[in-house]
Order: C-alpha cells, then structure tokens, then sequence
C-alpha cells in the first residue's frame, strides 16, 4: 500500500492545524465543566448549611467588579501568576515543588531585610532586592533538586518537610534579635526607604488602589516561561525529561542535571513571588506577610494546565474568587466556603482534563486509521497508554 | 532431569535458604538497629546528662506521637502495595480530625471519635479512589488536589458547627472544637511503681528500658491498642490471606493478575479507601491526645507517615521503627526544653559515626569518610553551643524525617507497578 | 534446522472441535484488528497461527482469552457456544493462554504467581502445603521442574516460561494458547519447548501455538491457519506446505530476502572496543574484557541469548552507563568519559531496542521525535533555539523518504504503527549522517514491508561507509545482514562466526554456549544439530577480529 506521502501531508496538515484549535477548545470546555461543577457543589453546600447561594453569587460579582476591587484583584492575580509559574516550571518537568510556599516566604524576609538594610543607589536597589529574592528561593529549591538525584529522596516528601523548615527558620529570623524590628506592635523587617521602592499604575479609573508596578515583571516571567519552554533548546530538553526520562536521557539530556536546574529555576521564580506586594505596597516583611500562596500556585499551575497564558485566566479568576469572598461576611457566610469551591475545581479539573486527553487520543487515532485505511491496530498504538516517564517520585 | 536442571535445582535451592536466611537476617537487622539504639540513646542520656532523654512521660508522649504517624503510614502502605501513591493523607487525616471531633463532640462519647475519623478518612479516600483508579489522574496530583480541598471543608464545616452558641460556650471556636471526650488510660493501680523507682536510679540502658516499658503500659488506652493492633493484622493480611496476594499482585503486576481474574479496579479501590480509613484513623487519634480538633494540627504528619513507610521499605515492621523515631523526636521537641533537644545531636553523631564505621566494614570508603566527618562536624556543632533555637527543635520532626530519607532511600525497593496508572485491557 | 515432527492425535476425528471461531471480527477506534476470522482446532491437536507483525494475530488471542468481546462472531469450545467477558470466564471454559511478554510479578515467588487468583485456602488464609503439593504435581506430570519458594525475579527466561505454562495448567486448562513462545528461546530451549508440547499432547490437551517463526511451526504443528491483515486467508497442512509457500500466504506477494552482497568493509576503523570491562550495580560483571573493531562500511553483529551483556553493551557506547575498565575509541579518540550528548553530536546513531521508552516521546508530535536525538544540531536548531520551520521541514522530508505511513507531522507519535515509528527513527537517525551506527533489534515488533525497507537503508548506508553495530536475536537478521558475527555469553565475546556459512542452529548452540567454557550449562544436543558440542567448521573461537 504506498501513497504519495507529500501530497498528503500538505492536504491533511491544514485539517490537523484545526485539530489543533479543536483540542485547545476541548480544554477550555473541560476547564468550564469544572467550574460550573465546583460551582454546583458549592451551591449546594450552601443550601445544606443554610445560605442562597444565588444572593451570594450575586453579592461577590456586585463587590468583586467595583474599581479598587478590580485594581486589587489583579495584584493579587500578579502574585497568584508568579507561585503558578514557579510549580509549572517544575510540573512540566514532571517535578512536583510543593515547597513554593517556603521558598517564597524565605525569599521575603531574607530580600526585605536586604532592601531595608544595604544601601544602594536607586534602581540599583531594586534590582538588588530582586536578585536575592531569586537566589534566596532559588537555594532552598536547590536543595530538593540535589536530595533528588543524589540521594533519590522523593521531592513532593521534601518540599514539605522544607516548607516546615523554613516557617521555623523565619520565625527564628524575624526575632527582634536577628532582623525584626518593632515598631509599636508590630515586628517586621527594617522598611524599605522610597528609593527603594517601585510605583503603582493607576491602570482602573476610579480606584483607590494601585495596581503593583511589578506587574509587568510577572508578565515579563510569564513571556520568558513560553518562549523558554517552546524555542529554546534547553526547553526541548526540559519538556523531554518531563515526557520520557529514559528517551531524554539516550538523547543525549543530562538528566540528573536538569532535575537540579529546573528546581533552582523553580526556585528562583517563586522568590519573585512576594516581590510585587513588597515593592509596591508592604515594603517589609512582616506576620501579616500573606502566606499559603505556594498551594494556591499548585491549584492554579493544575487549572491552567502548567500553561502561561492559561494561567492568567486561572489567576484572574482565582483572585477573583478570593477577593470577593470578602463580601460574604456581611450574609454570614463563612468566607472559607471559597476555599471548599477551589478545592473541587482542582479535583475536578485534573479529572475533566484526564477524560478529553484520553478523548483526544482516541479521535486522533482514529482520524490516522481512517486517512490511511490501516486495518490493523498499532502495536505502539492503543496499547501505549502512558508516558513511561520515569521522573515520577515515591 | 538433565544435568542442567538438577543443578540449577541445587543453585536455587541455595538462593532460596539464602533468601529465607534473608528474611530472618532483615529481622534481626532490625533487632539489631533497635539494640544499637537503645544503648546509644543510653549513652547520650549519660553523657548530656539529660535524664528526660527517657524519661517514662517522653516516651509516652513518644509513643502517642507516633502512633499517629505509623498509622498514617499504615495508611500509605495499604495504598502503595495495591500500587496507588496516597500522597493525600494529610487531607485525610484532616477530615478524620474534623470529623472525629465533631461526632464526639455531639455524642459525648470517646468511641465516636473513631467513628468520626474513620468517616472522615472515608469521604477523602473515597475522593481518591475515584480520581486515580477511576478516572487515572495523576496519582500524585490527585493527592495534593485532595490536600488543598480538606482543609477546606474543615475550615468551613468548623466555622459553622463549632460557632453555635453552645459550642462557644464550651470552648469552641472557629479553629478550634469543644473539648471531647477521650479515652483514659488503663489504670495499672500502682503496679508501675517499681518501674519509675528504676528510672529514677539512672543506670546504663536498664533504667531507660524501664523508662520505655513504662511509658508503653502508662500510654495505653483503647485507643492505642486498637492502632497497635492493626500493624499485625496488617500483615497478617497481606502476607497469609488470598485477599492480601491479589492485592500485592495489584502493586506488582496489574496486568498479570488482570488475566488471572483477580479484580484489581475493586482491590485498588478498597486499599485506596482503607488507606483513606486509616488516615482518617490518624486524626480521630490526634484529636483524642489533645482532647480537641484545632486548625493545623496535624502539621505534615500525613507526609512523614509517607516518609516513615518509605523508610519501613513498604513492610509494617519497619514502617513501626520508622514512626517511632520520628513519635520520638515530635515528643522530645513538645514535652521537653531545648535543651534537651540539643542533647538529640549527640545521639546523632554517635549514629553518624556507627554507620561511618559500618561502611568501612563494608569497604565502602567514600561513604564511610563522609559518615564519619559529618560525625564529627555535628559532634562539634554539639560542644560548642548549649541549646538550639526553639524555633528549629519546633520542627525538629520534620528536619529528622529529611535526614533519615537522605540517608535511607537509595537502598529500598518499592512495589514494582507502585505509581504506575493502570487501565482494563491493558495487556500486552 | 529443527526435524522435530509431531504425530497429528488420532483419536479426535469424531468428537467436537476444541475450539471453533466462526465471523470474528473486532474493530478498535480507527482499526479493524480481526474481521471475519474462521478457524477450526481440533482436540489434541497442535494448532499453528501464523501471520506478521500486525496481522492481527495478538487481537484474536485476547478475544479467545476473553480480555474483550468480539464485535461480530462466536466462539465455540467442546462444541458449546461460550461468551468469554472476562479471563475469567475463559479459564472456567477451560482455556489457558501463555503470554508472549511474561505476566510474572518479580517480587513473588513461583507459587504465588502460579496460585494468584485461585488460591488454595481455608477461610481466607492460603494454604501454603496445598499449594505447594499441586505444584509439584504439575511439575512432576508435565517435566517443568519447577520451584515454588523460588523468587521469580532469580528465574531465567525458559523457566519463566515454564511458570507460566503451570499456570493455565494449575488452572485445568485443556486448551492452551501460546503467543509466540519461542520469540526469546534459542533453538536447544526451543527444542525443550516442543518437548512439553509433546507432553501436554499425549495427556489430551490441545494448543494453539501463535509464531511467525515458519520453520519451527512447520516442525511441530498439525494445522496451520494463515492470517493476513485481520482474516483467515488459508488453513493448511505442514507435511504439504514449504516455509516459502507459508510466508507468500503471509505476506500476499513476494518475500525479501536477506541478500548475498559485495563485501564494502574497508580497513579503517571507526569504532573500537578494547578490554571493556563493565560492572553492573550490584557489583556483577556484565561485560568482561570485550575487544572487537568496526570498520567504516562493515555491519559487526553481536548474537547472544537476551541478557548477556547486550543492552549494557550498548548503554556503555553510548554513555548510558559506567566503564569499569578498558577504552572505547571513536575514530581513534578514547571517548570513554565523554557524555552521552558528546558521543551523539560526534557521529554516534542510534536505533534503541525499546523505541517506547529510549526512542520517541510518544505525547509528542512527530516534528519534535524527529529533533529528538539530536536538538544540538542543524537543521533542528539556530544557536539556543529550537529552528521549528526547519525542523517541520526536514520532517516532512524523512516521512517521505523513509516511506513513514502518517496523515501528517503533527500527529503523536503514539499514533502510529510500529513500523512507522521504527521507521521514523531510522530516517531520523540516518540524517544526522553519524559514523557509527548503534541498532538494537532494529526490526523487532515491526512488519515484513518496514522490515524489509529498514535492512535497505542500513545496507547502503553501510555502502556508503556507515560503521553499524547490529545487536539482534532475530538469527536471520544477524546472519543475512553481518558482515562480522560474534557471539556474546555472560559478559564475553566467545565466538566469531562466518555469517556466509553458518546455520542458525550452529548460532544458537554458540549462543547458548555449547562450546562450554563453564561447566555448569551444558546443553542437551537436539536431535537435528550437526553433531555434538565441538566447534563445527563454521565456528572459530575467541572474540577479536
């Protein structure tokens, strides 16, 4: 059976370009299921423990779409973006960096202290700030990519046990003693002088809050993510490693190497985490230092598909659902109700995207059966199921 | 027979009373870490001269705080032998926290403590099971999914029932639940005086058996002969019932036992919620320790149970060890000063110089170098300092639970299918 | 050549066949594996199906085992129509089937494997002594030599079978199906084998023996059906039919042929092993002092049973794995301690034994498995980044070159077949125009057409002065394609055989190490070799050049 193979490839490639669009709707599809799920599970909580759910839907949008609330959500979706990048980035390589919450909180306290102590020029200073946050986050992920390949210690076990670690080791630093000041009652680090700090926007007419100067360096992060991960060599080898450790490693990928490398990058993102809010709003660091935005990454990294642009969607509508959840104290209603609606949209989203993968694959062998009159199925075909990568911990 | 056969016969007839002289060798090698331990703990206790080191009411509090962890474990290695990684035990344990603390709290009675967790590991086993065996998502992504929605619903059923009027008014509160009920400890009446007369006397490992002896009898209640109990029921059931083979084929071979007709979608799902049980088991124990439910009490205990198992080499015996170092550890940070918890250097520079000289013995010189020069660096690091910061023996569990898997993880060997998705038809 | 004849049962001309197919048809998204699939066994009977890679064949057995149902069609067993749902089901129908990969958990012992699933028990728990006991029934009754208490993971690979033999067996299986069962034997255990069979005949079991190996089917079969992309296409007699005759049927038109070539070796050599000693982790030695050269234009094979230093061989070329002692030269150049991305990017190709895990990633589209391998170099990439146009391009034109059967370069490579996938890897490889060539099994799994186009590529390649390492268990591919031809037995080169004139079974005695060196494998000589262990005309020892 022989077929002019160009021919075909030039007419069938325009089909497959909107096989491509197809999938990508696919998952949007899977992504809107799940939320519309999580938010029929939410409602009927809600209807147990006694609350409408409608009036509180009607509430949050009421308050979420006001103009500082706006301004507010994307800064939060600023600092939701960069901890979803950061778990991507290890995600795709098949690593799970649980630790991105330690590393970010680490990363603060140590570049706050930093800002508010060495005296450099201004511009310089910023940067100065940055960089350590980097370096900061970018160690102690170190330090589970190389347990990880030199003595075979389960990441997702280690980044937790860190993540502890580093809750003992702040409150260790934050201690009047070490770097924390008081200041009345509160204890934080030495604040960042004006030089030292980076301007809002006044992006939303009518607000009252600013939105973080540093949104662009998470726009920047999320630009540098794709073009990394799809053009450059050193992201074939990443997403190699992620999909097939073994074929990665007889091309030629060090994979040991890579394991280190993408946690120290994972790292480094996740100490940009706090940089936003440090920068432009708090300018120290301090017990009221939002924590637990490292899990949030993981949720949000799972929604969006370790994708960038994705993961704007999901961070906006993260910051959206925690933001407006405010509100919802005024009707009684228990705030962590919010918590309970992203936890059933991860869970849900990770089954609804497992179902249209497997969907997927299906209809594309079947399209390759029907083009080409196969009568036998492909020994490497239905039966090959699973990435066979080796990358996955304990 | 050919020649051949007959010996080859003989060779494996060799291997195998080399390899059942192994299973006896594995338990004497416990025995053995066990004895090393005791007289090093020993050593250390004389020489820092902490007597609290093991001291009746540390190891009680030891014991009670592994017991959590090693059923925690238990849990994993339920779920891990059928082949499907619970990295969402936390969740679990969660839940069974919750849950335990509300049914006694309602109910006035101990037992529904146990019922309450066992509820609560059930819903977040149950989660689990559908995700991964159901609809084979990521095992491990199932697991943190589940661990980012429990704390949740815990928060939120919390704030809820916990708040009521009557609640308030006995102590509850949003993070926190009414005090319940809890299981007393056997009373012996007396009958364990002459063993703290022992450890008063502080003699070289005879008064620290005593004061292990008599922390187990003081400790035990219903509850923890229960959790106990289900270790060697445990392994009764994996090693010595058919039901146990199939569910270990399910972690080795799915595809073989698939064609021999075992039911692996049915047993991966009920290890799956049994580890889920035992989980939930967990927290139900946690909050009859304390006496309450409050946010964030299980503290990454469901992940060290993971670390414990792994560290047990996926068996529950070692899985038992393993607990009970890190129960150990937990209690000395809770119960005793920081000082004390310095003394815990000491021991693990004699332990890092023992395994140094361990790997000489077994001409293993790099790794012997670098076991005894770490030795010597935290031997150092223990003369010159007089405490260590609280805020680090806080997690001093957590630090010993990475240590330990550095140390261990290169030499075990888990289930052969463990973490691998599985589907119908999948063979070859 | 194996003269091993077996008696057709006279007894069963009257009763019911054993198993009957009458219209089995299966569709799988996309494919239709078997239609209309019609095959009569008669009881006591050795009942052959042959047909190549993708006929079809592995299909129909998971249907007559009950691992799905049939879309079309009835299965018939002693005369009674049965619904096979589960395998289940098929046990209790009395059918057993031996898998051609090996459904043995490593970490159980022999008893456990055997027993899993109808385990002897009083109340629950197993009763270890019944087990035992029955299994020594079955040893003793069928010749298998089995021993229970032994790990599976200790076995080797003719007692594994014999495992799984005893497992329909314990099972009171009175129908066996054997898939390709000798595709991992070397022709003395294949011999053993067909003794077995004998056995289990004379007890009144009957078996349905799945090979695409015509010589060893003509030798023990009493019927062979002919499957060809998804039908019965003919059932005919052995004593009547040739091995030419079977594979026609087979394949529907002309076979290629290994052919007769002109020698293209030149004296330069590009790849040289010398004293190479490799320890595995365990601190076994794998390999043990192997020296040998390949000249530019030579093809080097290596034949040896499954795990005797081949895939370490490979993975030390490579990079994958630590030299103990001893100097891999490439071109001269000792490249022992170079990384594994070095030795690509200088000229090493390679096509891996297991294309599934060290060969494609399978989630990926075609583009990117083409730049796989090789993403330092053009046209794949400009500078740090991945050259996609380019990439595409090139794809496009090894997909044409190579003839790889796909609608497209953007599909996954799971998609496709596992010709196409071989071949793709082929195109891939050859490319990069590397010096040295590394080919594991290259034709392993893949049918007789991509077979046939893969052994062109290499031979002009090799006439254009590619150095190729051929690591094979296919003694055929070994013998037609060499030029060279060594033996590898526990970690050593212990033969160097004339491909020209050697017979495949003087290969496999070699293999298997008849020549003994050591004195705890002799091997029973089979009724048909050319003699007794000494060295035959054809066979020379030691290991170099």
């Amino acid at each position: 059976m022989t077929t002019a193979a160009p021919a075909r490839t030039s007419r069938l490639s325009h089909l497959v370009s909107t096989e491509r669009v197809y999938r990508l709707g696919l998952a949007v599809a899977a992504a809107v299921l799940a939320l519309v799920f999580a938010a029929l599970i939410t409602s009927l909580i809600l209807l147990i423990t006694g609350h409408g759910p409608i009036s509180a839907l009607h509430h949050m949008i009421d308050y979420g779409t006001q103009a500082t609330q706006i301004s507010a959500i994307i800064n939060q979706a600023t600092t939701y973006y960069l901890a979803a990048i950061a778990v991507a980035i290890g995600f795709r390589m098949n690593l799970f960096n649980i630790g991105v919450d330690g590393q970010y909180q680490l990363a603060a306290i140590l570049a706050a202290a930093f800002g508010g102590t060495v005296a450099l020029p201004p511009g310089l200073r910023q940067i100065g700030i940055i960089v350590v946050a980097m370096l900061v986050g970018s160690f102690w992920a170190g330090i589970v990519g190389v347990l990880k390949v030199t003595r075979g210690v389960s990441e997702v076990i280690s980044t937790i046990m860190l993540n502890f670690v580093a809750t003992g080791a702040i409150a260790f630093l934050i201690k009047p003693s070490n770097l924390g000041h008081l200041y009345g009652e509160n204890l934080t680090t030495k604040p960042i002088p004006s030089s030292g700090q980076v301007g809002g926007i006044s992006l939303i007419p009518g607000s009252d809050v600013k939105v973080y100067g540093l949104v662009f360096l998470a726009i920047g992060v999320g630009v540098g993510f794709q073009f990394l991960i799809s053009r450059t060599r050193f992201g074939f080898d990443l997403r190699a490693t992620g999909r097939s450790a073994s074929a990665a490693r007889a091309s030629g990928v060090n994979v040991k190497k890579m394991i280190v490398v993408a946690m120290l990058l994972s790292g480094a993102v996740a100490g940009l985490v706090n940089m936003p809010e440090l920068l432009g709003n708090a300018h120290n660091y301090s017990l009221s230092t939002p924590s637990g935005i490292g899990f949030t990454g993981i949720a949000i990294a799972l929604l969006g598909r370790n994708n960038p642009v994705g993961i704007v969607f999901a961070s906006l509508l993260w910051a959206f659902l925690d933001t407006s959840s405010n509100i919802l104290q005024i009707s009684n209603i228990p705030t962590s109700i919010v918590s309970i609606t992203e936890g059933v949209v991860v869970l849900s989203a990770v089954v609804a995207f497992e179902l249209v993968n497997r969907y997927a694959l299906r209809r594309q062998q079947r399209k390759v059966g029907r083009e080409l009159g196969l009568t036998t199925p492909d020994p490497g075909g239905p039966e090959a199921g699973g990435t066979g990568s080796e990358a996955v911990p304990a | 027979m050919t020649v051949r056969d007959a010996s080859a016969q003989a060779v494996s007839a060799l291997r195998a009373d080399r390899r059942l002289t192994a299973t006896n060798a594995a338990v004497s090698r416990m025995i053995l870490l066990t004895l090393v331990g005791l007289v090093a703990i020993s050593v250390t206790r004389i020489a820092s001269d902490k007597p609290a080191l093991t001291s009746g009411g540390v190891l009680g509090a030891a014991i009670n705080a592994g017991v959590p962890i090693m059923l925690a474990g238990l849990g994993g290695l339920w779920a891990e032998r059928a082949g499907v990684v619970n990295i969402g035990l936390e969740g679990q344990m969660i839940l069974g926290t919750y849950f335990a603390a509300y049914f006694g709290y309602k109910s006035g009675s101990p037992w529904m403590l146990i019922v309450g967790g066992l509820i609560g590991g059930l819903i977040g086993g149950v989660l689990h099971a559908i995700a991964t065996v159901g609809f084979n998502v990521d095992q491990i992504i199932s697991g943190v999914a589940i661990n980012l929605l429990a704390p949740g619903i815990a928060k939120y059923l919390a704030g809820i029932y916990f708040t009521t009027d009557k609640a308030l008014a006995s102590g509850g509160g949003p993070t926190q639940s009414p005090k319940v009920d809890v299981f007393n400890a056997f009373d012996w009446h007396g009958a364990d005086r002459w063993l703290d007369k022992l450890t008063a006397h502080h003699w070289f490992v005879v008064s620290d058996l005593a004061g292990g002896v008599d922390a187990i009898i003081s400790s035990l209640n219903a509850f923890t002969l229960i959790a106990l109990a289900l270790v060697p029921i445990t392994w009764f059931l994996m090693r010595r019932t058919a039901f146990g083979l199939r569910l270990r084929s399910c972690g080795e071979n799915p595809t073989e036992a698939e064609t021999l007709g075992v039911k692996v979608y049915t047993l991966k799902s009920t290890a799956v919620i049994v580890s889920g049980v035992l989980a939930g088991l967990a927290g139900a124990f946690l909050v009859n320790y304390t006496g309450v439910y409050h946010e964030g009490q299980t503290n990454g205990r469901g992940y060290i149970g993971l670390a414990a198992m792994i560290f047990g080499n996926w068996n529950p015996g070692g899985l038992v060890l393993g607990s009970g170092l890190f129960g150990y550890t937990d209690a000395l940070q809770q119960q005793t000063t920081t000082a004390t918890v310095h003394a815990l250097l000491l021991l693990v520079a004699i332990m890092l110089a023992l395994a140094g000289l361990w790997a000489f013995a077994q001409r293993r010189v790099a790794q012997g170098v670098v076991a005894l020069v770490a030795a010597a660096l935290v031997l150092v690091w223990y003369l010159t300092t007089d405490s260590i910061p609280a805020e680090f023996a806080t997690y001093s569990p957590q630090i010993i639970t990475l240590f330990v898997l550095a140390v261990a993880s290169q030499r075990l060997r888990m289930p052969a299918a463990d973490g691998l998705p599985w589907r119908r038809g999948q063979g070859a | 050549m194996l003269v091993a004849v077996s008696e057709p049962s006279t007894v069963a001309v009257a009763a019911a066949p054993a198993v009957e197919l009458r219209g089995i048809t299966k569709r799988y998204p996309g494919v239709v594996a078997n239609h209309d699939i019609n095959i009569t066994v008669i009881r006591g009977h050795v009942h052959a199906i042959v047909g190549e890679n993708g006929a079809g064949k592995s299909t129909l057995m998971k249907t007559l085992y009950g691992m799905h149902r049939p879309d079309e069609g009835e299965i018939a067993v002693n005369g009674e129509v049965v619904h096979l749902s589960s395998p289940g089901e098929a046990i209790r129908s009395g059918i057993g089937m031996v898998h051609q990969h090996f459904m043995l958990a490593d970490n159980l012992t022999v008893a456990e494997n055997i027993v899993l699933g109808d385990e002897p028990r009083r109340f629950g728990i197993l009763d270890k002594r019944a087990a035992r006991r029955r299994i020594a029934e079955i040893s003793d009754a069928y010749g298998l030599g089995l021993r229970p208490d032994a790990l599976v993971e200790e076995l080797g690979v003719g007692d594994r079978q014999r495992v799984e033999i005893a497992k329909v067996l314990y099972r009171g299986a009175k129908i066996l199906i054997l898939d390709e069962p000798t595709a991992v034997l070397v022709p003395h255990e294949v011999d053993e084998l067909f003794g077995n069979l004998r056995e289990l005949k004379a007890e009144g079991l009957t078996v349905l023996f799945i090979s695409h190996k015509l010589d060893e089917v003509l030798a023990v079969a009493d019927e062979i059906t002919v499957i060809r992309r998804g039908t019965t296409v003919a059932t005919v007699d052995p004593k009547a039919t040739t091995a030419r005759q079977l594979a026609e049927l087979m394949v529907g038109s002309e076979l290629p042929v290994p052919e007769l070539r002109e020698s293209t070796v030149t004296d330069t050599v590009e790849l040289s092993l010398r004293n190479l000693t490799v320890r595995a982790a365990d601190g076994r030695t794998v390999l043990d002092g192997v020296t040998f050269d390949i000249h530019r234009g030579e093809i080097v094979g290596i034949g040896g049973v499954e795990g005797n230093g081949q895939a370490e061989l490979v993975e030390v070329i490579l990079g994958l794995h630590a030299v103990e002692s001893g100097q891999i030269l490439l071109g001269g150049e000792d490249i022992a301690r170079w990384g594994t991305r070095r030795r690509r990017t200088s000229g090493i190709g390679y096509i891996p034994e297991d294309r599934h895990r060290q060969g494609l990633l399978l989630e990926a589209p075609l583009w990117e498995n083409r730049v796989l391998g090789h993403q330092t170099e053009a046209p794949n990439v400009r500078g740090p980044l991945i050259d996609v146009s380019a990439a595409r391009r090139d794809t496009e034109r090894i997909v044409a070159e190579y003839d790889v059967r796909t609608p497209g370069i953007d599909v996954t490579a799971a998609s496709l077949s596992g010709g196409n996938q071989q071949k793709l890897i082929v195109g891939r490889e050859m490319s990069a125009h590397p010096r040295v060539l590394i080919a594991s099994h290259p034709t392993r799994g893949v049918d007789v057409g991509a077979q046939a186009a893969i052994w062109d590529h290499l031979r002009t390649a090799r006439a254009e002065g590619l150095a190729v390492l051929l690591i094979s268990a296919d003694l055929d591919e070994l013998i037609g394609m060499s030029d060279t031809l060594h033996v590898i037995l526990r970690g050593r080169l212990v033969a160097q055989v004339d491909p020209r004139s050697v017979t495949p079974s003087e290969l496999g005695a070699a293999m298997t190490g008849v020549e003994g060196d050591d004195a705890t494998a002799p091997a029973e000589p089979g009724p048909a070799d050319s003699g007794p262990a000494e060295s035959g005309p054809h066979l020379t020892k030691g290991g170099s050049s």
